[in-house]
């Protein structure tokens, strides 16, 4: 294990967010308060309460997932694209990084600023809804865990892309129409019986589920489902990064 | 010499069909300059790729200090350093950090006194803070040299270091080789500039479609393959060359007033002895006498023409 190496790809990964610091902010807590101003008071003075929690702050978690999957995605996916694009990557083929380190240094920057990212929404929700977080301990947890499955999803979509057009494709297509289905701004029990079953082959519905069990004790799916879900996306997508390493495929020729 | 690097029968094929490198052994020494020579497409770079783990060679092996480079990568790859042939930087970062970076991609930890040491060896100290992007083309490649030297490697490839480079700094850059070899450094670079293999190289290896087509000492080679000419100034200048002096590789030149012979360095008699005793027996005076050798250049479009054969 090179430490010095995955370190140094993590400082450096951290240090290009800190400096946008203001854009990388700016862009997810405008929308996250427009989200509050649209679905919180406009929907929400219509409906009144989910599931006996108001549905601004019933809206929270969702937001903060929908937030973590995008960033998460597009923060990893861009990360590793980048040295592709300008052709720094063979600084990776050439050094003695193998896999773990890269993973660990592009993943790890990923999940890192996805989760400040999810924190600051969090704390710009405080001023429009109240919001009690009941299992602060898990919905760190389930916060970490999405955010290392989903960023190691993007950078395999990184690995994956050939231009930024690819870049931009899953994400748009994808994690954003996974999110709003995935009941980000709904409970799954709203929707008529055939659309719940269709809603519960949607993987986002289990984060989703989870991290708003973590809020208000309330899931549309067994916590441990949503534990196992996440799990399981963390340990295929390690699976295929391996695979991509070791056959060099779109890395080497 | 110790050998630093092993080659044995390395073969690429890429996923289009084409054959980049066909068989190829070669064994490299340690603190050795060796130049790779080769048209376009020849598989000098593919060679160099597969040694520094960039491409996957489709058979064969190599050893970096007796580590193999797929099964032993870490440790190989720990003693290589390898500045491409296009110039790949981070245009937004710093020069010390782009140099550090790459330092602690080889698992070193920081050592401030050695990149300093290896920014003034290339003249970038003053521009250490400086975006790459604010750099000129000449800067940004000695970036990438630091950047190669930044872990302390023992075996530097260099693809095409000079392409793109005004003269000038080519020669600057061919004394940064030069003082990296005095430290022990082996040093590979392939170049199209056979002027630059001819001035730096300890050996030379020609690659011609893939194959190893020749590896000499360059001395050697110069010898061997090197045709001179012998120059001869003649005190009155002739109108015709005798019929008595006529040979193979015998003209006249410069209005009758110069001689002229191409002879082999390497037949038993070159034929000058004798060429001197008739022109002193038919009464030619000669004023002065000179030899010229046959450039890389011209040794190198002969041997990419012929069947290659390999040598030690």
């Amino acid at each position: 294990m090179n430490r010095h190496g995955a370190v140094a790809i993590f400082g450096r990964e951290m240090a290009r967010f800190f400096r946008t610091i203001w854009q990388s902010i700016a862009s997810p807590v405008v929308s996250t308060a427009l989200y509050f101003v649209v679905f919180g008071s406009a929907i929400g003075g219509r409906i009144q309460s989910v599931e006996g929690v108001q549905y601004g702050a019933f809206i929270v978690p969702g937001l903060m997932m929908l937030t973590v999957l995008q960033q998460s995605v597009s923060n990893a996916s861009f990360g590793i694209y980048f040295p592709k694009f300008s052709g720094t990557i063979y600084e990776y083929l050439v050094s003695p990084v193998g896999w773990i380190e890269v993973t660990l240094g592009f993943v790890g920057a990923a999940a890192a600023k996805a989760i400040l990212i999810a924190l600051l929404i969090l704390l710009t929700s405080f001023f429009f809804v109240g919001v009690h977080v009941l299992h602060p301990f898990w919905m760190l947890a389930f916060l970490f865990l999405t955010s290392l499955a989903f960023s190691l999803l993007g950078f395999i979509i990184g690995l994956w892309a050939k231009s930024f057009e690819q870049l931009q494709v899953v994400p748009l297509m994808v994690i954003t129409p996974l999110v709003f289905l995935g009941g980000a701004f709904y409970s799954a029990d709203m929707l008529p019986p055939f659309w719940e079953g269709v809603a519960k082959l949607n993987p986002v519905l289990y984060l989703i589920s989870g991290f708003r069990w973590s809020f208000f004790g309330l899931a549309d799916v067994p916590v441990t489902v949503s534990l196992l879900a996440v799990a399981a996306m963390i340990v295929v997508c390690m699976g295929i990064i391996r695979w991509i390493f070791a056959s060099g495929w779109r890395l080497r020729e | 010499m110790t050998e630093i690097i092993r080659i044995e029968n390395l073969s690429k094929r890429y996923g289009s069909g084409t054959k980049a490198l066909d068989d190829v052994s070669l064994s490299i020494r340690e603190g050795e300059i060796l130049a790779l020579l080769g048209p376009n497409g020849a598989g000098k770079t593919t060679l160099i790729s597969i040694i520094c783990g960039l491409v996957v060679p489709t058979s064969g092996s190599v050893r970096v200090g007796g580590h193999d480079v797929r099964t032993d990568w870490r440790a190989a790859r720990r003693l290589i350093g390898l500045v491409p042939q296009e110039i790949a930087l981070d245009p937004f970062e710093k020069v010390i950090d782009s140099v550090r970076y790459t330092r602690a991609l080889y698992g070193e930890p920081p050592d401030d006194a050695h990149i300093e040491s290896v920014l003034r060896s290339l003249a970038l100290w003053d521009k250490r803070g400086a975006a790459t992007r604010e750099l000129s083309g000449g800067m940004k490649r000695r970036v990438l040299i630091a950047k190669a030297l930044s872990h302390r490697p023992k075996v530097l490839f260099l693809d095409e270091p000079t392409a793109g480079v005004d003269v000038v700094l080519r020669r600057e850059m061919w004394e940064v080789v030069r003082d990296l070899r005095r430290r022990g450094v082996t040093i590979i670079l392939t170049t199209h500039y056979l002027e630059e293999a001819e001035d730096m190289a300890d050996r030379i290896g020609v690659i011609d479609k893939g194959k190893l087509a020749l590896i000499q000492p360059k001395a050697e080679m110069m010898g061997e393959f090197g045709r001179k000419t012998l120059v001869i100034e003649l005190d009155t200048p002739l109108r015709a060359l005798p019929p008595d002096l006529a040979r193979p590789g015998l003209a006249l030149d410069d209005g009758g007033g110069r001689l002229t012979f191409d002879y082999d360095t390497r037949a038993e008699r070159t034929g000058i002895a004798r060429l001197l005793g008739d022109l002193a027996g038919q009464g030619i005076g000669v004023r002065d006498i000179s030899t010229t050798q046959s450039s890389l250049e011209e040794i190198f479009m002969n041997l990419v023409s012929e069947t290659p054969r390999v040598q030690a």
